[in-house]
């Protein structure tokens, strides 16, 4: 199934990927190559056949809710591109009413 | 002599350290000067480590001076650039994490530090551990030592050439589709994933959390057995691990091939696009594992024609979420100055990461949005099951798998950059191991015009001691050893 330029569109956005001139052509013609190799996937019987999403069965071991020494607030803040009064710094959310 | 140093074993140079006869410092001296010939050639490192190989290095050589030298004391090491070492620039080949130091060191890395390893810097991969040629790293691509024209494989190609040009002598990748297997195979080295919670997951920079894997690259079997199996073992940090003891992969795996039964799959040995001289390395191989005892036999894999599809679903859906943290925020790369939160996201990624990293996470985004999550993920999911049941049922005729492990030899730089797909089609006899969570050892079987042919040993889950049985068995009858490239 071909991708539509407007569905390039709608995918990055949902993904947060900025595009530039040429992007949505460009991302069209690729994506719509590889999916139409992905779609031999619809001649597969999966009718009664469980999805994996684990394949080795572990039980998911949790370790015991108990404290323990973390990051420090200098630690943490250490790789921010901005942060003030030890906090992340972001541009504004809402807008100043 | 220092070029000597650099074509060692673990088991050798262990010996040497030992006997007094070399230092660590030594060893570390050897192995900076040959870096300095020739990784200027070859590109394997993003950057260096001094402050980290000058304190292991003296710590390697007051302990073997004390009596108690740890397993690995001395072993110069390279870490592919997605695995965190605490206070080291680690960056995921991608110009978004540029400058991100971690405040912690993972697990793997960790144990290997523990038992005495060297670490001598960090080496070259596709973005995020995505490509099978190394040309998607964010900052260089990095040179097949063999043959400078040609690729390395990927994604973790700039350890497969670190070890293949006497640059380390042991290194550690990820393999989520064959990142660690196909680039040992065009490098000529041994290349080991383990089986899916074999080893801990914390600290690695992830793509694919059901498929990833972290394991070792070296020049002997021995040598990649030792890594893994002190890297091994359950961790409470990532809840995937398993509680095996790491040591056990070593259990029985010099027993060697006598009455084994090692199954060809029909679809892996005629794959499309093999190459003549790749399947002549392969029919040589079963020669000689037949001649030791083992038993040929063929079986099928029938589902194999829809892994590549099932592959491209899951992993671009896994990587789409897992890498929405790259958001401009807490790390890395950051248009924090954009007018909105929504334009600095925007921006910030469409700045930081690559084509190849930004056609996945669409691809994955899109599988995984409304309208689609059932056609697509589900689906992908449903037929990673029957390829799971293709490998369980192999495995009731077999005790190990063998083939190929890529189809062709390295190619030459630029080749497949254009067509994502015949990139992708690089991967086609490993990534079924990571799909149905299989151990799988890539170890040299010749050359076919001139450049190194990998051949696969794949195992039933939990299996590395039988795969790592078959690949020692095939290294000590085949005589063939991972070598070390001249390069200059």
């Amino acid at each position: 199934m071909p991708l539509s330029k407007d569905e390039v569109r709608h995918v990055a956005m949902l993904a947060r990927l900025g595009l530039e001139p040429g992007d949505e052509d460009f991302y069209a013609d690729q994506l719509s190559g590889i999916l139409e190799h992905i779609d031999r996937l619809q001649q597969v019987d999966t009718d009664d056949i469980p999805p994996t999403a684990q394949v080795v069965e572990i039980a998911s071991r949790l370790r015991d809710d108990e404290p323990r020494p973390s990051l420090t607030q200098e630690e943490a803040l250490a790789n921010a591109p901005a942060s003030v009064d030890g906090f992340f710094r972001v541009p504004a959310i809402q807008e100043e009413t | 002599m220092s070029d000597d140093l650099t074509a060692l074993t673990i088991k050798d140079a262990s010996r040497l350290l030992r006997l007094g006869t070399i230092s660590a410092a030594d060893l570390v001296a050897a192995h900076v000067e040959r870096i300095e010939r020739v990784d200027p050639h070859v590109k394997a490192y993003l950057r260096f480590t001094p402050e980290l190989w000058e304190k292991q290095a003296d710590e390697a050589d007051r302990k073997i001076r004390q009596g108690d030298a740890p397993p690995l004391a001395g072993i110069p090491l390279a870490v592919k650039d997605v695995l965190c070492v605490r206070g080291v620039e680690t960056t995921a080949g991608s110009q978004i994490l540029k400058g991100f130091r971690p405040p912690y060191t993972g697990t793997a890395v960790g144990r290997l530090f523990e038992a005495g390893a060297v670490m001598l810097g960090v080496t070259n991969c596709d973005e995020f551990a995505m490509g099978s040629s190394t040309e998607n790293s964010g900052y260089f691509p990095t040179r097949n030592p063999w043959d400078l024209e040609r690729v390395p494989g990927g994604s973790s190609g700039g350890s497969a050439a670190a070890v293949a040009a006497g640059e380390a002598m042991i290194a550690l990748g990820t393999d989520t589709g064959g990142s660690i297997r196909q680039p040992a195979a065009l490098c000529g080295v041994v290349g080991m994933k383990p089986t899916y919670g074999r080893v801990s997951r914390y600290g690695l920079i992830a793509f694919a959390s059901s498929l990833d894997q972290v394991g070792p690259f070296a020049r002997s079997v021995d040598d990649a057995a030792i890594t893994l199996a002190l890297m091994s073992g359950y961790d409470p940090l990532d809840a995937t691990s398993s509680d095996r003891p790491g040591m056990e992969v070593l259990n029985n795996s010099e027993g060697g091939v006598r009455g084994m039964r090692l199954g060809v799959p029909r679809e892996y040995y005629d794959v499309k696009g093999i190459e003549p001289g790749v399947k002549a390395a392969i029919d040589a191989a079963l020669f000689i594992l037949r001649r030791e005892g083992a038993e040929i036999v063929d079986i099928s894999l029938p589902h194999t024609d829809y892994g590549l599809a099932a592959y491209y679903i899951i992993a671009p859906a896994e990587c789409s979420s897992n890498l929405a943290r790259f958001d401009g925020v807490r790390y890395g790369l950051s248009e924090v100055d954009a007018p909105n939160i929504t334009d600095e996201y925007l921006q910030t990624r469409r700045k930081g990461f690559g084509t190849e990293v930004r056609r996945r996470v669409m691809l994955g985004t899109y599988a995984l949005s409304s309208g689609y999550y059932d056609a697509y993920y589900l689906k992908a999911q449903k037929v990673r099951t029957l390829i799971k049941r293709d490998f369980d049922d192999a495995f009731k005729k077999c005790d190990a798998i063998v083939s190929a492990t890529s189809p062709t030899v390295a190619f030459p730089i630029g080749a497949k950059t254009q067509d994502p797909l015949s990139m992708y089609l690089c991967d086609v006899l490993t990534l079924g191991g990571n799909l149905a969570g299989l151990p799988g050892i890539s170890v040299p079987c010749g050359t076919s015009e001139g450049l190194p042919v990998g051949l696969q040993v794949l195992g039933p889950q939990w299996g590395e001691s039988v795969v790592l049985r078959v690949a020692r068995a095939y290294e000590a009858a085949s005589e063939m050893r991972a070598e070390v490239a001249a390069v200059v």
